[in-house]
């Protein structure tokens, strides 16, 4: 089968792989219909993941065909149409009983602080992704949702990951009615994360970044402010002065290791890697929050430490909230949302691109080509 | 003329907030509860871990294959992954760098090394299978000469330039 291949830093090819196999009684095997190149992809195409091994296929959202179940299967069967959520999780454990299915503890034995996902790495559980014809999904009773007739597979693909991470760092941020909401990153989470934050009744979104058409298109697309960080000398000072001195009632850091904006951080988190990539996008969310605030953070760093104003998370009286989506417990809410056109994550996509010009995917996303939002890969077995 | 000032200094020390009315945003305030504090990764909070790691476990997948694991925990998870199997020189690594926790640097900057010293041993591999590895095609550049065909353009002079400054002074090196 044809299979996205890692070949180290900024250097991705597809290749032909031996086709998945199950590997335990609650295994399934998917035939990949649609699967996207997602932001925290780039933490491992710029290899700043640890244990991130030459050979492995990324992707962690996809959508596809059931083709081979195992034995223990019962609640999805072949030929059923299946989102995937980007956890993998047992549906026993005690974390999962409490649905953090971000944070199962059978599934990820390379690491105890993260769960496991598709295509992240070693440290992530070592599982291929889904950029690919076909990958092997475990706990397959757990994890795959079928799609409900009717539904695009460009809105059930954003479905397995954007959507849900969006709509959970709104969801973590305990957003009132009324609130001023100060979103970082105007990527695909911090434009689902600002349309989001309405359902919640927030009564003002703003967002910060410094691509023009991304930040021309999340007005659009979720009626908010968008300003752009390269117009604006000092953020806490911004923030400030348009909240009345008090500062943001609730900040989401929807950018995490990849954020430009301030150098100190870029050249010791992204190009020195002295710390777990570049946290200028936390730095200015603590900054910018109201006393006694809340900061959610959906953007993804390393495992090891970064640099934050913590003092002033503790003299502010701060909470902070952060998880990887727990996406299997939102997508009946979410799916509803789909279905009655409140959400509308389709519209996110800018491109399609057949899985072999993979490589391509990669840089445009990566160097924000060809105003590109978010690529969705077509392989060829799609057949559609 | 154009006001090159930063956009707070346009701006006065006022209350922004938006209007009280948002019926025109589709959805505004259907998922609100202002009962819902705390909200997740707290709310379904059962203290189940209050009784240890007890609960049933599922299936144990066959271990037919060398997986390194936390030293944080005691056993292998009942499933993993199989991407890619340990190997060579970075294999060696990544065992080392399994000895140490995920508290420690030295579990996770010697993966990082690892992680390069692997890049190597690809290169390596796909010679041996007879493949010489496409770095342009790898790279995507193909995405840069359809949408960034200058910016494509001006770092290739510029490695043009550098290679040609290289081969003069080493042939001027070579004359003396």
């Amino acid at each position: 089968m044809l299979a996205m291949n890692y070949r180290g830093p900024k250097r991705v090819r597809i290749d032909q792989k031996p086709m998945p196999e199950i590997l335990h009684p609650e295994d399934a095997i998917v035939r990949v219909l649609r699967s996207c190149i997602c932001g925290s992809d780039l933490h491992l195409y710029n290899g700043n993941v640890p244990d991130t091994r030459v050979g492995t296929t990324f992707g962690h959202e996809f959508v596809g065909e059931i083709v081979e179940v195992g034995s223990e299967v019962t609640k999805v069967k072949v030929g059923d149409n299946v989102l995937v959520p980007f956890n993998i999780s047992c549906g026993k454990c005690v974390f999962c009983k409490q649905e953090l299915y971000g944070n199962c503890h059978e599934a990820n034995p390379e690491a105890t602080a993260v769960g496991a996902i598709y295509g992240y790495s070693h440290t992530a559980g070592g599982y291929h992704g889904g950029q690919a014809e076909y990958v092997r999904v475990p706990y397959a009773n757990v994890g795959p949702t079928i799609i409900p007739p009717g539904m695009d597979l460009d809105d059930a693909v954003l479905l397995t990951d954007v959507v849900p991470t969006g709509y959970q760092a709104a969801e973590m941020a305990g957003i009132q009615k009324g609130d001023t909401v100060m979103i970082f990153g105007a990527g695909p989470i911090g434009i689902m994360a600002a349309k989001c934050s309405w359902l919640f009744g927030a009564g003002r979104v703003i967002v910060i970044d410094k691509e023009e058409y991304r930040l021309e298109f999340v007005r659009n697309y979720a009626q908010c402010e968008a300003y752009n960080f390269e117009e604006i000398g000092d953020m806490a000072v911004f923030a400030k002065k348009t909240t009345d001195s008090l500062g943001a009632d609730v900040c989401i850091d929807a950018v995490g290791a990849e954020a430009a904006g301030n150098a100190m951080q870029t050249i010791t988190g992204r190009k020195l890697l002295l710390q777990a990539g570049s946290a200028t996008a936390l730095h200015w969310a603590i900054n910018c929050v109201k006393k006694g605030g809340i900061v959610s953070i959906v953007g993804v760093y390393g495992p090891t430490d970064n640099l934050v104003p913590i003092g002033n998370v503790l003299n502010k009286g701060l909470t902070i909230r952060a998880n990887q989506a727990s996406v299997k417990r939102l997508l009946p809410r979410l799916i509803e949302h789909v279905q009655n056109g409140v959400l509308n994550p389709k519209a996110l996509i800018t491109h399609r691109l057949p899985l072999e010009e993979v490589a391509e995917g990669y840089r445009m996303f990566s160097n924000k080509l060809d105003n590109c939002i978010k690529p969705v890969l077509i392989p060829p077995s799609a057949k559609i | 003329m154009e006001d090159k000032r930063p956009l707070e200094d346009t701006i006065p020390f006022e209350n922004n907030r938006g209007p009280a009315d948002h019926s025109h945003i589709k959805g505004w305030g259907i998922d609100a509860d202002p009962k819902n504090d705390p909200t997740y990764p707290m709310k379904k909070r059962t203290n189940g871990e209050h009784e240890g790691y007890t609960w049933e476990r599922p299936t144990q997948q066959p271990v037919n294959m060398e997986v390194l694991y936390s030293i944080e925990r005691p056993n292998m998870t009942a499933v993993f992954g199989t991407a890619a199997p340990l190997r060579g020189l970075s294999g060696a690594i990544r065992r080392m760098a399994y000895k140490r926790s995920e508290n420690e640097y030295s579990h996770w900057l010697p993966l990082i090394l690892a992680d390069r010293v692997d890049v190597v041993e690809g290169v390596i591999d796909d010679f041996k299978h007879g493949k010489i590895p496409n770095i342009f095609a790898e790279k995507g550049y193909v995405a840069d000469w359809h949408h960034n065909k200058s910016g494509l353009l001006a770092r290739v002079a510029i490695l043009a330039g550098i290679t040609a400054a290289v081969v003069m002074l080493a042939r001027s090196n070579s004359r003396d």
